[in-house]
């Protein structure tokens, strides 16, 4: 089998590179008028079979790799690092992209899945599918040389055949590890498709917005694809890594939300670009930024330029990073100057006051955040070469930071849509802002009233500011896309005299994207209410014998019994604690400490007690080697369900947001006398 | 006289109390300052890695020199001796550091700047643009842009 994965490796590398010539050369023909002994329309439709037949090999090559460790070949050297025989099924499976040569192959192959989709559906402009093809040929390409020649999944272990693995790296031990990644992935490979469709339309002078239509749902979908992917390594982190927190700053964590924020700026942006053709520049220029960033995020947890907790991704790739980096970024750079006479805006901007500018702060906002990110990653680095000595970025610095920017995000998120494009009357400031402003002061009332006093909560005070702001925006912009939900409905319940909720449902479908949009936005306010509740996290540790009780915030946790019990993967020790709320026991928790015999390594499985309200979060820290009875940490962690409600809402936004209309979309019409304006795009 | 007693006894107990929270209260907020340097990249009071061959120690120290009466800068300053500028969970030690903090709101405040900037040029243009003959072919769009955008 690793023959037969090594061979597949090595034809879609010559698959690729043939899709790429050929691609390029039919291309130049077509674009020069030239002609060569082949057709270009036939030489393109041989490069983009070629190009359907990598993902055919791909596949293969990740299928040798799966059964390799299903079958436990232990002479791959991948296999022999990852896996043992007693690892469960599932995350047999996961050892694709549990170590760096498997994550590079997952990588090649999502990439060549998406070029299959894109060039199946080729027809749906064949010359612009064409280029976009060739442009992720040659991604395809570079991630297949890595894979030949710098990182191969199949190669061989030297010396004697060893009868079992390593190990999986037990913090990789958990359903959720089964499909983060892959999630990320999706995402990271993904922002792929519309970078290529932006060079690909930018190098052939694509007239019109029509490249947005056509990558709309491939962005929306990826951009899911990246939500899903960070939030479930946020909730993978806050219930296996057993700190209580779920985001800590890690240059890993950083590098995934990187192009996040600059993809979230793009679907803003591009909104301007397809309604006024604004912006062109710019938006070509964000896609860029967002798929160099997905690069950027690898060279940098890769490379070793920066120290990272994920250790098992650290390798010596990181000059073939740096080296497609500078091409990439040369060929944009290329590009765009020599085109960029095709992107000069057709429209300028006519107020301040207006969902132009709001969404050109929004921008502003979200390249501010993802500067932040990679300034405060990069920092170490520049630190050690200006003044010899290297620091740590590390929570304090970003929450300090990233908090401002982020209630401004919010706050643009509740007033955006609330402003009409071209300008907004005084008027209608006026009728849409009452709402929202009552709820915001309300709000902030209320909290205060309740006992959320900033000026008397010590060193806690900067955090308890952020979330009273949080809070009050959080209820403001609620407000605000709840009223235009009602104001919407009943408009439509006038029209076609039916009931509120199936007015809101006709509303949806007339304008899923607007909608949908406005849904997002909601998960958004719910994730930052469920954020801003970490503020009032408290813990208490202690040594508990049978019997032993801790009690924090309410809540109080008994001792029932702790024991060890082992199984061929792992020996643990665990607790069982009876939980009483308010003098009555609620439930039963089981922290445990796992030790994973192939690989040596231990491990936490928190047991949390999950309400609207507020987790109980509780962690076998391990055992007292003179008392011989466990410590156990509680967390009270208030608000945390509120965030994965939050992403579920997102999730279910852009599912509705991808729904087609119930009319037909209006496509943007270029008037005939364009204004001539002096000056380029944003 | 017992009296009096009696309320000294409470105001020392109360004091007492307060230096205990506020002992409690520094030593979180300078626990979340100072990483473990274990290799977890967890902050000092987070990382619970079990038999960590740092954070126990650390921790002693902490409570050590907060017992000392020292303020938290030369608290933090004894730490980044001991163990290095690592040590710190963020840059905090004058010079150089200050610019980690000061470039992000820099270039927020300069590209905020910029984007204003920029608006009002444009707009400038638009407004000196001849309005009649131009706006004329746009109202096909502006009824295009209502209907998409309003209900």
């Amino acid at each position: 089998m690793p023959e037969f994965g090594s061979f597949t490796l090595l034809l879609a590398l010559a698959l690729s590179t043939y899709a790429l010539l050929a691609g390029a050369l039919a291309l130049r023909q077509l674009a020069t008028g030239g002609r060569g002994r082949i057709e270009p329309e036939r030489l393109l439709e041989t490069a983009r079979r070629a190009g359907i037949s990598t993902f055919v090999v791909i596949t293969c090559a990740a299928f040798a790799l799966v059964w390799a460790a299903f079958t436990g070949d232990y002479s791959v050297s991948y296999i022999l690092h990852h896996t043992n025989r007693a690892l469960p099924t599932a995350y047999k499976f996961s050892a694709l992209w549990s170590g760096q040569e498997g994550s590079l192959l997952l990588w090649a192959w999502l990439l060549s899945a998406y070029g299959f989709v894109l060039r199946m559906r080729h027809k749906v402009d064949m010359r612009l599918t064409a280029y976009a093809s060739t442009i992720l040929a040659a991604i395809q390409l570079f991630f297949l040389l890595l894979l030949n020649f710098a990182a191969p999944p199949f190669a061989i272990q030297p010396g004697p055949l060893q009868p079992d693995g390593f190990g999986l790296n037990p913090l990789l031990q958990y359903p959720e590890m089964v499909i983060h990644p892959p999630m990320l992935y999706l995402g990271y490979v993904g922002f792929s498709v519309p970078f290529a469709f932006a060079l690909g339309a930018l190098m052939m002078r694509y007239p019109g917005e029509k490249w947005i239509h056509i990558t709309r749902r491939w962005t929306m979908v990826t951009w899911l694809f990246l939500t899903c992917g960070i939030f479930l390594g946020a909730h993978w982190a806050y219930s296996v890594l057993g700190w209580g927190g779920y985001w800590g700053w890690d240059p890993v964590e950083n590098a995934s939300l990187m192009p996040w924020l600059t993809g979230t700026a793009f679907l803003h942006s591009v909104m301007m670009q397809e309604k006024r053709g604004m912006m062109k520049a710019w938006n070509v220029w964000l896609i860029f930024a967002t798929f160099m960033l997905s690069i950027l995020g690898t060279l940098l947890t890769r490379s070793g330029i920066v120290s990272s907790v994920h250790a098992f991704a650290q390798s010596s790739i990181g000059d073939w990073f740096t080296t497609f980096l500078i091409i990439v970024f040369a060929v944009c750079l290329f590009t765009f100057f020599k085109q960029r006479d095709h992107l000069v805006s057709e429209n300028k901007l006519e107020s301040l006051v207006s969902r132009e500018s709001s969404f050109l702060f929004n921008n502003l906002i979200l390249l501010a955040a993802c500067f932040t990110v990679l300034w405060g990653t990069l920092f170490p680095v520049l630190s050690e070469y200006v003044t010899g000595s290297k620091v740590t970025v590390g929570a304090p610095f970003y929450d300090r930071v990233n908090l401002p920017i982020g209630l401004f995000l919010l706050f643009l998120t509740g007033i955006g849509p609330l402003l009409a494009w071209r300008s907004t009357s005084l008027k209608s400031i006026k009728r849409n802002f009452i709402l929202p402003g009552i709820a915001v002061a309300a709000t902030a009332i209320i909290l205060m009233s309740c006992g959320v006093h900033p000026w008397s909560a010590g060193d806690d005070m900067q955090a308890t500011i952020f979330s009273l702001i949080a809070f009050s925006l959080g209820a403001g912009v609620i407000t605000a896309i709840s009223s235009e939900f009602l104001r919407g409905a009943g408009v439509v319940s006038t029209q076609t005299q039916k009931n509120i909720v199936s007015a809101m449902i006709i509303l949806v479908r007339r304008n899923t994207r607007r909608y949908g949009g406005y849904i997002v936005h909601f998960g958004v306010v719910v994730i930052f209410i469920g954020i801003a509740g970490g503020a009032f996290n408290q813990s208490k540790e202690m040594e508990m014998g049978f019997h032993d009780s801790l009690t924090l915030g309410g809540y109080t946790v008994v001792c029932q019994s702790f024991s060890q019990d082992s199984n061929p993967n792992f020996d643990t020790e665990y607790a069982l604690l009876d939980v009483f709320h308010n003098g009555k026991k609620i439930t039963q928790l089981a922290p445990e400490r796992r030790f994973y015999n192939a690989s040596q390594q231990t491990s936490t499985v928190v047991a949390d007690h999950s309400t609207l309200e507020r987790d109980l979060y509780v962690i076998y820290e391990g055992k007292n080697p003179d008392t011989d009875r466990p410590i156990i940490k509680v967390f009270l962690n208030p608000l945390i369900a509120w965030i994965w409600i939050g992403v579920g809402i997102i999730v279910l936004g852009t599912f509705v947001a991808l729904i087609p209309k119930l009319e037909p979309v209006a496509v943007r019409e270029i008037p005939p006398a364009k204004v001539q304006l002096a000056g380029g795009d944003a | 006289m017992f009296k009096r007693s009696r309320i000294l006894q409470l105001i020392l107990v109360a004091a007492l109390a307060c230096t205990a929270i506020g002992a409690t209260d520094r030593f979180n907020d300078l626990g979340h300052k100072i990483m473990c340097p274990c290799g977890c990249n967890e902050i000092l009071v987070e990382c619970n890695h079990m038999g960590c061959p740092d954070s126990t120690r650390m921790i002693g120290e902490l409570h050590t020199q907060i017992d000392s009466g020292i303020g938290d800068r030369p608290i933090l300053n004894w730490f980044m001796e001991k163990y290095g500028p690592t040590v710190l969970a963020a840059p905090m030690r004058g010079g150089f550091d200050n610019v980690a903090w000061i470039m992000p709101f820099a270039v927020l405040g300069l590209s905020t700047l910029g984007v204003a900037f920029l608006i009002r040029k444009w707009r400038v243009k638009t407004v000196a643009a001849p309005s009649q003959a131009v706006n004329a072919p746009f109202d096909s769009v502006r009824e295009k842009i209502r209907k998409e955008t309003e209900y």
